[in-house]
């Protein structure tokens, strides 16, 4: 059975939404930060589907380097945010707003 | 002969180079020698290039340069362009003569000052660019020595800058004599709309054909007297020249009597073709020449610093030299120009070392009785005050009684310029015999405080130098009447536009007439003198119960006809509260107001926008997911 590529888009569109309400209004900058891995993967999920669709390689490419440079980012960003909990004891980040003007 | 002009300017300016730059590695005496020697070397070139010219017949010469163009633009071509022709050549001879003089006695009179080698660059760069103003071909590069030298004034003015009022005093001459410029600027423009060029001969071979109403060339010619006015200390400008005497005395010498301040009358004699073209302009010339003559002879004589008197002689006898040109007797403008070079520097470098013999003293109510101490010093000066009262046999003599006849029989309306001459003459005579009794003769009123001495060698040579020039320095110029040919009059005829109507009225007035006036003048001359000699030798007193008889006239004098105050009321003053009005409201209020109001506004709408930036990550997220949304509805839409 071949999945219909509107199906897989809308999944990948509500795992989007999903990663940005939680970027938006999540106050636990770890969650934040998943929340943008949610974004990425959908972004991955609709690449891998045009990919199949179009029977072009290329979006399957794209995916393995956005994968890697997740997992750059993900080390990166962890760092941050021990970096700023070991300076503020606290991951919130309604109250990190130091570069306020 | 031509090819090697550039070198009389090129000395100096090298002079000036090396002790300006290199000035710091030089010793004191170096530094002097240095600057004699660049002026040495323009003397000697000067000199070889008047022989050159002498051999040449009459209406050949002219030796000229080109060295390159200097501003082409478009149609305008300016050439550095030098000329050598009989003027010139008697300019040159002056700037370069004189000066060498009067650097070398520099060497004695800055001896031990700190700034000796800025002044003998500056002393370098005024010889350069006076040479520049005498050579050039065209007006602009004369107009750029003409601007040189009020610079090298104002610097040497001013020498002694720690002290407010001697700044100030070159300041006065720099700004006063920008008015003057500003009419040169004019009258070149306007020369250049009319003739495409600014080459002065040229103008000169076009003028008397061109076909332009009487009135340009009156309007030429009175900016052109208007610059004149300035740089010369006429009437109404002449108020910069006494306090220029605040700069060291031989600069006064210098500049302020034999050279820079005749450089006016040169300008005149330059461009004497122009001149005669306009009758009117002639006119207001001599009037203002015999007035200011006048006018300052009768200041000098209450004066008691012994500079200022010769800064008011100076300002009479360029009265003369004006009066000359103003009734068309170029030569004898020239003529009178170079004996007063002579005395009046002589008078001048005389003054200074009686300066240097009392550390600085230049009153002379604390001078007197100096005669036994500094004797080189006074029978140079004697000589100097016997030329310039025109005593007969003496080079002031030739050259004012030229000036007097041709006042004389070049109009019947002009006959009181005559009158007036001569009345100058009798006070010149008066106050300058005055200024040597009492410097020399009568009480010294020093004993206390000074041990006067005759000044170095290196400053008396100079004196006896000029004082020799100052007797025999108008031999070149013997009229006819006394038997002589007038030598120097057919050395410049060439170059110098002849005034018919001079020409046409002289050879009415009869020998036995030019005589008669002579006697006339010589007679006023020596009384002027026994006055002097009563009231300052015979009976001292006389000179207190006069000034107390004549006591208004007297304080007018003393206090030069209050003209500096008329001035400052008039002039300075309203100009003084329109700048601080400009300062205080338009520059304060609008000006400011504006740039300051646009900083408040743009603070003002920035306090309204930097509430967006708040420092939360997740406001920003929104902003960046509603920018986002609005890119993809704009591409849906589209």
């Amino acid at each position: 059975m071949v999945v219909p590529i509107y199906h897989v888009l809308i999944f990948a569109a509500l795992l989007f939404v999903i990663g940005v309400i939680g970027v938006l209004f999540r106050r636990s900058a770890i969650i934040v930060f998943m929340s943008i891995e949610i974004m990425l993967n959908a972004v991955n999920l609709a690449f891998i589907a045009f990919s199949r669709y179009h029977g072009n390689v290329n979006g399957q490419v794209f995916v393995f380097f956005i994968m890697t440079l997740a997992a750059v980012e993900v080390a990166v960003g962890l760092a941050i945010i021990i970096s700023l909990f070991r300076n503020l004891q606290t991951s919130d980040i309604t109250e990190i707003h130091m570069m306020k003007h | 002969m031509g090819e090697i002009l550039y070198l009389i300017p090129l000395f100096p300016l090298l002079g000036f180079l090396a002790n300006g730059l290199l000035g710091r590695w030089l010793s004191e005496r170096q530094s002097g020698m240095v600057a004699s020697m660049a002026v040495l070397g323009s003397f000697m070139i000067s000199a070889q290039a008047l022989l050159a010219l002498l051999a040449l017949p009459e209406e050949q010469r002219l030796f000229t340069q080109s060295l390159f163009a200097w501003i082409p633009v478009g149609a305008l071509q300016i050439d550095i362009g030098y000329t050598f022709d009989p003027l010139s050549a008697v300019m040159t001879m002056v700037v370069s003569g004189v000066g060498l003089l009067i650097h070398i006695y520099s060497i004695g009179y800055m001896h031990g000052d700190p700034g000796i080698r800025r002044y003998f660059s500056f002393l370098n760069l005024f010889t350069f660019m006076m040479l520049t103003l005498v050579l050039a071909d065209n007006l602009v590069l004369l107009f750029l020595g003409w601007e040189g030298v009020g610079l090298c004034s104002y610097l040497l003015i001013g020498f002694w800058f720690d002290d407010e009022a001697k700044a100030r005093a070159g300041m006065k001459a720099f700004i006063v004599n920008r008015i003057g410029d500003a009419g040169f600027i004019v009258a070149m423009v306007l020369l250049y709309t009319q003739f495409g060029t600014l080459s002065i001969t040229e103008i000169a071979q076009a003028a008397p054909g061109a076909q332009v109403g009487r009135g340009f060339f009156t309007a030429v010619t009175m900016l052109m007297f208007l610059g004149a006015t300035g740089k010369s200390a006429q009437i109404p400008l002449y108020v910069w020249l006494p306090d220029a005497m605040a700069g060291p005395t031989p600069v006064s010498a210098l500049i302020h009597a034999a050279t820079m301040v005749t450089a006016g009358v040169y300008l005149i004699a330059r461009n004497s073709v122009l001149f005669t073209l306009a009758p009117a302009t002639m006119m207001l010339v001599a009037i203002i020449g015999i007035l200011t003559a006048f006018y300052a002879a009768t200041i000098a004589v209450t004066q008691n610093d012994i500079k200022k008197v010769l800064a008011y002689s100076t300002i009479s006898q360029l009265g003369y030299m004006f009066t000359a040109v103003g009734v068309g007797a170029f030569s004898a403008g020239i003529f009178h120009l170079m004996t007063h070079a002579f005395f009046k520097g002589l008078l001048f470098l005389g003054a200074g070392s009686v300066i240097h013999g009392l550390k600085g003293e230049q009153d002379m109510g604390k001078m007197g009785g100096l005669k036994e101490y500094l004797p080189t010093t006074y029978w140079t000066m004697t000589v100097g005050v016997l030329a310039i009262s025109g005593i007969p046999g003496l080079s002031g003599f030739f050259s004012k009684d030229e000036i007097l006849w041709s006042a004389f029989s070049q109009h019947e309306g002009f006959r009181w310029i005559w009158l007036l001459g001569v009345l100058t003459a009798g006070l010149t005579a008066f106050y300058m015999s005055r200024l040597l009794f009492r410097t020399f003769y009568g009480e010294a009123t020093w004993k206390e405080t000074h041990k006067p001495h005759e000044s170095p060698s290196v400053m008396t040579i100079p004196l006896v130098l000029l004082a020799f020039l100052s007797i025999f320095g108008g031999y070149v110029g013997i009229p006819e009447v006394l038997g002589g040919i007038n030598r120097f009059h057919h050395f410049l005829q060439p170059v110098l536009a002849s005034y018919p109507i001079v020409s046409e009225s002289a050879q009415h007035g009869s020998h036995l007439l030019e005589l008669l006036l002579m006697a006339v003048s010589i007679l006023i001359v020596l009384a002027g003198l026994y006055y002097a000699y009563r009231i300052y030798v015979r009976r001292p007193s006389l000179a207190e119960d006069l000034a107390q008889r004549l006591k208004p006239a007297y304080k007018l004098s003393f206090n030069k006809y209050y003209i500096d105050e008329v001035y400052d009321h008039l002039i300075v003053q309203p100009f003084t509260a329109l700048a601080s009005f400009s300062w205080k409201w338009f520059d304060v209020q609008v000006v400011d107001g504006t740039v300051n109001e646009s900083g408040r506004s743009i603070g003002r709408l920035s306090a309204l926008i930097r509430r967006i930036q708040n420092g939360f990550i997740q406001h920003y997220a929104s902003i960046i997911l509603l920018g986002v949304i609005f890119i993809l509805l704009y591409l849906l839409l589209d």
